[in-house]
Formats: C-alpha cells, sequence, structure tokens
C-alpha cells in the first residue's frame, strides 16, 4: 500500500494500461512534449514515443472527433481535455457521435474510449476556465461519467474506463491532483455506476462528488471530533449511471440529507440526487433536503468574490447544522 | 476534343477549372465512335456494370420517395438523384475492406458499397432487417462487413471520425483506404478545417471527397464558400486537391482511384471535389422553389444517368435493348428491396435497452416513460 497524489495514481495508470495493451494510446494538446499541462502524463512521450503519445493541434472537435474515429477501429484512445471548459469545442462529437454510435446504428460498433478533463474553480482563472459543466455529459445516455475523488478511486476507474467498451468522460479536478492517499498495490476493481459509504454514519448523510466529496469528508470528520456528530457521506463517484439505491439507503436510516457540489444548483447534479431521494425515501425524509451549491453567476476572478461563490468547508459545515438543528438532532 | 473527353480532370494547379458539362445527349447528330475510341481501355462489362448501379440507384431512390410520399419512411429522406455517376465511380475504386464515412445522403453509396438495396430500404422503412436495425433510419446507415462506417445527419460529423479512422489503420500499419464523403455546405463548418488539418499534419490516408452538387439545402456554394472553387482549400494544408466532373463516372472512376492508390501507398490524405447537381429538393419534402430556372435546366440537362446512357449506346457497348434491359433489372431489384422492407417485421420494442452501452454497467436505467424511479 503506497502513499501517493491523485495525479501519480493518474500517471501510473494510465503507463500501466499503455505497457499492457497496444491498443491504448493518448491523444490531446500538449501532452507529450510539454508532458501535459498538469502534468499528468509526464515521461510518457519519452517512453513510449508519438505513436502512443500524440500531441495534437488545438482542435478540441478535430482531435476528439479522431479519437471516436479510431476506437471505432478498435483502438482504446485516452483523450485529454486541458479542463472540461475547453469539451465544448468538442460537445457535437462528444454528444452526437461518441455517444450515439452504438445505439444508433443497432449495436454493430462501440466507442472504447475514454475522455480525461479536469473541472473545478477556485484557481482564480476566471469564467471561461473554472466550470463545473459535468451535468452536460451526465445527462446523455450512451456516455458514462465517473468523478473520482480519491487516488485509490482515480486509479481504479481510471483502468475500469480503459477497459470499458462505452466513450467514458473521466472527470478529475484541479484541486484534486495533489492531494494523497492510499492507493493498493493491486488495484481494487471499483465498478463504474457504484457510489461508496465513504464513512458510515446515524444522523445525516451527505453526499458529494469528485473535489466536495473530499470536502464531504473532511467535514464529517470534524463535526464528529467537535460535536458528536455521526455524519454518513456517499461519494457518488459515478454520475452516470447513478446509483440511486446506495443514495436512497442511506438516507432511509439517516432521515435527512445535504448534497455538496460545485455546479450551479439549479438543473445540477444536485437536482438529480434530491428528485431521487423524493422518489425514494419520501417517507423517511425528516426535513427537506439540502443543497450546497456554488452561487449562479460567471465566476469572477477577484478572489473574494470567486471565494464567496464556491461551496467550501464553511458552507457545508452551516448546511449540516443547519439540517440536524431542523430535526432537533444536535446536542 | 471530342465532346466525350469530358472525363479530364482538372488539377490542383489548374486556375480555370470549369467544370465542362457531361457528355451529351444529342449524340444523333455525330457519327457513332466505338467504345475503344470513346472509353479508351474500358471493358464493356465494367462499363455496362456501372451502367447498371447508376439504374439501379435511380430507381432505387424513386422508390424511397414514393415510400416517403406514403408514409413508409419516415423522418428526413435526401436522396442520391443526379449524383449517381459519382457514386458510382468513387465506390468502383475501394476495396471491401476500406472504409467509407457519409453524410446523410448516402443510400446510393450504401448500396454501390456492396449492402443489399433490400437492407438499405428496409432500414428505411424502420425495420429490425435494416442496415442499423431500424435505430437509424435514412441518415444512419451503418455496415461492418462492406466497411460503411456510418452515415451521419449532423453536418461535418463524419470528417473527424473518418480522419480517426485513418489514424487506427496507420496506428496498425494497414492498407486500408477511408473515403470521407461529405457535400459542398460541409466545407465551411469548423470540423472540416480541423481534420483535414490533422490528417495531413499526421499524413493519414483518408480522401476527403467533397460532392459539390451546387447547394446546401438551398444555399448556393457562391453565397457559402468565400473560395467556392473548393478543391482550393486543400492548399491550406499542402493537400493534394482536384476537381473533377462529378457527371461522368468514368472521370469520378479515374481521379478517385488515383488518390485512393496514393492514400494507400504513401498515407497521404487528398481533397476530391466532384461537380454534379442536386435533381430534386434538398429532401423529399423539399419544393425547391428558392432554385432558379436555370439551375433547375441545368441539372436536368446534365443527368449522368440519362447521358451516360446515351453515351453508352452511341459507343455501341450497349444498344437500346441492352439498355432497357438494365433498366427493367434495376426497377425488379428496387422493387424487390421495397417487398422485402414490407415483409420485414417491426423492431420489438423490448429490444430498447439493448444498445445504450456496450458494456453492461451497474444502474443503467431501463425505466419506461410512466415507471416510477423508486
Ligand atoms: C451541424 C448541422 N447544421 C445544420 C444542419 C442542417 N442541414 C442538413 S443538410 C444541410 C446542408 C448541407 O449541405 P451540403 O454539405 O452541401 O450537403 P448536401 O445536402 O448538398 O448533400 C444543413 C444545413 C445539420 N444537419 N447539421
Ligand atoms: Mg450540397
Amino acid at each position: 500500500m503506497a502513499v501517493i497524489t491523485y495525479r501519480q495514481a493518474l500517471h501510473d495508470t494510465l503507463r500501466e494500461e499503455m505497457l499492457v495493451d497496444e491498443d491504448v494510446f493518448l491523444i490531446g494538446e500538449e501532452i507529450g512534449v510539454f508532458e501535459g499541462s498538469y502534468k499528468i502524463t509526464a515521461g510518457l512521450l519519452d517512453e513510449f514515443g508519438e505513436k502512443r503519445v500524440r500531441d495534437t493541434p488545438i482542435a478540441e472537435e478535430g482531435f476528439v472527433g479522431a479519437a471516436v474515429g479510431a476506437a471505432m477501429l478498435g483502438l482504446r484512445p485516452v483523450a485529454e481535455l486541458m479542463t472540461i471548459n475547453f469539451s465544448l469545442i468538442a460537445l457535437d462529437q462528444i454528444v452526437n457521435h461518441a455517444a450515439k454510435i452504438y445505439g444508433m446504428f443497432g449495436g454493430q460498433c462501440s466507442v472504447p474510449m475514454v475522455m480525461r478533463t479536469p473541472g473545478g474553480g477556485g484557481q482564480q482563472l476566471g469564467a471561461t476556465h473554472s466550470q463545473n459543466i459535468e451535468l452536460y455529459y451526465a445527462f446523455v445516455p450512451g456516455l458514462k461519467v465517473v468523478a473520482p475523488s480519491t487516488p485509490a478511486d482515480a486509479r481504479s476507474l481510471l483502468l475500469a474506463s480503459i477497459r470499458d467498451n462505452d466513450p467514458v468522460l473521466f472527470l478529475e479536478n484541479l484541486s484534486l491532483y495533489n492531494t494523497k492517499g492510499e492507493v493498493p498495490e493491486q488495484a481494487e476493481q471499483v465498478e463504474i455506476g457504484k457510489a461508496a459509504v465513504t464513512r458510515p454514519g446515524s444522523d445525516v448523510t451527505i453526499i458529494g462528488y469528485s473535489r466536495m466529496a473530499t470536502v464531504a469528508q473532511q467535514v464529517a470528520e470534524k463535526l464528529a471530533d467537535e460535536e458528536g456528530i455521526s455524519a454518513e457521506v456517499v461519494d457518488l463517484r459515478s454520475l452516470r449511471p447513478l446509483d440511486r439505491d446506495t443514495l436512497v439507503q442511506s438516507v432511509r436510516k439517516t432521515g435527512c440529507a445535504v448534497i455538496a457540489e460545485d455546479d450551479w444548483l439549479t438543473y445540477g447534479i444536485g437536482a438529480e440526487v434530491a428528485a431521487s431521494l423524493s422518489d425514494g425515501a419520501f417517507d423517511y425524509l425528516d426535513v427537506p433536503v439540502r443543497r450546497v451549491a456554488a452561487a449562479e453567476v460567471p465566476l469572477p476572478y477577484a478572489k473574494p468574490l470567486e471565494r464567496a461563490a464556491l461551496p467550501s468547508a464553511d458552507s457545508l459545515t452551516t448546511a449540516v447544522r443547519e439540517t440536524l438543528d431542523a430535526v432537533g438532532r444536535r446536542r | 476534343m471530342a465532346e466525350t473527353a469530358t472525363r479530364s480532370k482538372s488539377a490542383s494547379s489548374s486556375g480555370s477549372s470549369k467544370t465542362r458539362r457531361a457528355g451529351t445527349r444529342s449524340g444523333g447528330n455525330r457519327s457513332q465512335r466505338r467504345a475503344s475510341e470513346v472509353f479508351p481501355g474500358e471493358s464493356p462489362q465494367t462499363l455496362c456494370d456501372y451502367y447498371r448501379q447508376m439504374a439501379l440507384i435511380r430507381r432505387f431512390e424513386e422508390r424511397a420517395a414514393q415510400g416517403y410520399t406514403q408514409a413508409k419512411i419516415g423522418g428526413y429522406c435526401h436522396l442520391n438523384l443526379g449524383e449517381e455517376a459519382t457514386v458510382v465511380g468513387l465506390m468502383s475504386t475501394l476495396r471491401s475492406d476500406d472504409y467509407l464515412f457519409t453524410n446523410y445522403r448516402e443510400h446510393g453509396y450504401a448500396i454501390a458499397k456492396g449492402i443489399e438495396p433490400g437492407r438499405v430500404m428496409a432500414e428505411l422503412y424502420g425495420r429490425s432487417t435494416g442496415t442499423s436495425k431500424g435505430w437509424g433510419g435514412s441518415m444512419h446507415m451503418f455496415d461492418v462487413e462492406s466497411g460503411l462506417l456510418g452515415g451521419y445527419g449532423i453536418v461535418g460529423g463524419q470528417v473527424p471520425l473518418a480522419t480517426g479512422a485513418a489514424l487506427a489503420i496507420d496506428y496498425r500499419s494497414g492498407d486500408q483506404v477511408v473515403m470521407c464523403q461529405m457535400g459542398d455546405g460541409t466545407t465551411n463548418i469548423g470540423s472540416f478545417h480541423e481534420s483535414l488539418n490533422i490528417a495531413a499534419l499526421w499524413n493519414l490516408p483518408v480522401v476527403f471527397v467533397v460532392v459539390n452538387n451546387h447547394l446546401g439545402m438551398g444555399t448556393t456554394v457562391d453565397k457559402s464558400s468565400a473560395e467556392s472553387e473548393l478543391y482550393k482549400r486543400a492548399v491550406a494544408y499542402r493537400m493534394h486537391g482536384e476537381r473533377v466532373d462529378g457527371n461522368d463516372v468514368v472521370a469520378v472512376r479515374e481521379a478517385s482511384s488515383r488518390l485512393v492508390e496514393r492514400a494507400r501507398e504513401t498515407g497521404q490524405p487528398a481533397m476530391l471535389e466532384t461537380v454534379s447537381h442536386r435533381l430534386k429538393g434538398h429532401s423529399v419534402v423539399d419544393p425547391g422553389k428558392y432554385r432558379s430556372q436555370e439551375s433547375v435546366e441545368a441539372a436536368r440537362e446534365a443527368d449522368p444517368v440519362a447521358a451516360f446512357r446515351a453515351q453508352l449506346i452511341s459507343a455501341e457497348v450497349l444498344d437500346e435493348d441492352g439498355a432497357v434491359e438494365i433498366e427493367r433489372q434495376a426497377e425488379a431489384s428496387a422493387d424487390a428491396a421495397v417487398a422485402f422492407a414490407d415483409d420485414s417485421p417491426h423492431p420489438n420494442p423490448e429490444t430498447l435497452f439493448d444498445y445504450t452501452y456496450a458494456t453492461p454497467v451497474a444502474n443503467d436505467s431501463r425505466r419506461l416513460p410512466a415507471d416510477p424511479v423508486f
């Protein structure tokens, strides 16, 4: 069991899969000579050469589409989109092509590809470079969307994604790359489509994914230490398919839920989670489901504004406390 | 120069590349010439086979239009009427293991690439025997065996995909070639530029064919393309580009074969612009009111099926009876395709969730609209 960063986990997994499967290759902007905008692919060009680590022009639609075409012929491209914001340029190839080819042609041709891309704000990158728009992809049948929050999940879900025969959007987060965690030598197979209860508890369920799943974990630990609150944490891990059963089971037990998401509240991932809780745990809820999400503005650059707009451990803590107050579960 | 020499190609370097009109139908005034003069080096069988395929596509498309008006066919339905010479010329140059990506105007390509007309018609009819089992419809034909890797309804959608398929061939050092068909209007969309640049940069074996039928829906090439001699766009990518008379099946075959084999041998991509006319509306329901009288007449006059027929007869490759016999067979095949489609079963609604994912996944929703979530 080694403790490594989320970045290292991604890097090592890509490398291992490239070693075992000739059909796996990397494609994207600045992934080779520049070693990746966030250095996930560092050293891989030297090791595997230009055929397996393919630097592309600034042409998201062109190279994502080329990856789809190559996948149609059985290769397993792992495309890196510098950030999820730029995936919008490739939206047509992702939504109208990658997601449709298997079904639209009656199951004759699958598209085994991965699109790795980081989302996330908080780095003062301004409105166009700080978005959490994974919802756009999680909305689309035919795509699979995973959003691991820990190095261990990053490793196992990346393995699962590369070996999967469908197009997978693999969501990373700028603020997770340097986080550390234990990664077992022998990667545990994490199934796509399964959430995880990452901390058991009985007072309240906190549901998050990607960065906010780690924030939820921290908040739960702090509330336990300081206030004796027993919060259960559920990490969605997959946004499509959504593991409603795990969510509902947890909330049937705790009777209240707080959803933590980095995206915008209206129509966001949390809205779907809340609707699912209404579908599956309505009679068990002691208090309305609470959502902690980003303020609905184009994210400003100035630090105080940016900080005010994004969900944080503090805002989540407040929401959890208020939820528990409403049911009289805090001392 | 004889009128029949319209098969001449204009290379990318040629400045004035006006397409010459395809072979005249008024061959009667001229003395008849032998096949060897008119079609040097062509075997009569090959020429007759081209005519057979062109006549079949013509009849097939006419049946498709009928099926559409009878509401047997739904959705959009775009026909290859007026593009038969282009379709047959292009397809005659691909091996069965070469790959083809097209736009939504692809019925003829599907047939000429080797798919049974009945399966093509069945797809139009939305039947489970169709090329895409009824999941695709007119715009989305697909067949692994014959190498048709999709008709695509999104303008420009097929261009990055074709480039990627060529990348996969190159990756595996294969000797197949990808052909990527598109319309004139498609050269103005971003994916066209991104893909041609990538294909040239990486030396990928793909031939981009721009079927210039003068119109993208109701918009003329002059109104949509700042450089209306479309093949010249290849220059921006240091790619070879050329233009050919799309009404001349042998000329299209010659140009396409040269570029396909060049791609096969050297891995170099190329762009081929074929120039022809759309005989009817953009789709079956489009009356084409926006079209000038001249445009409609030019299209009718250039009708490649009629022109080729006249040429074959004038060159004594075929006589009138032979031509009529080919047409009769074409009609019979088209009718058989309709009958096959009509007799084929509709897809079973139970199969609705069969093709969402190739790898089964936990918690995949199989909910019908009225089903509760829990
Ligand atoms: C991205 C996109 N925009 C618009 C359309 C609607 N549309 C369908 S066909 C067409 C014209 C395309 O013209 P061209 O490329 O010349 O092909 P042709 O129909 O002449 O074969 C348009 C605008 C579309 N299908 N996709
Ligand atoms: Mg056109």
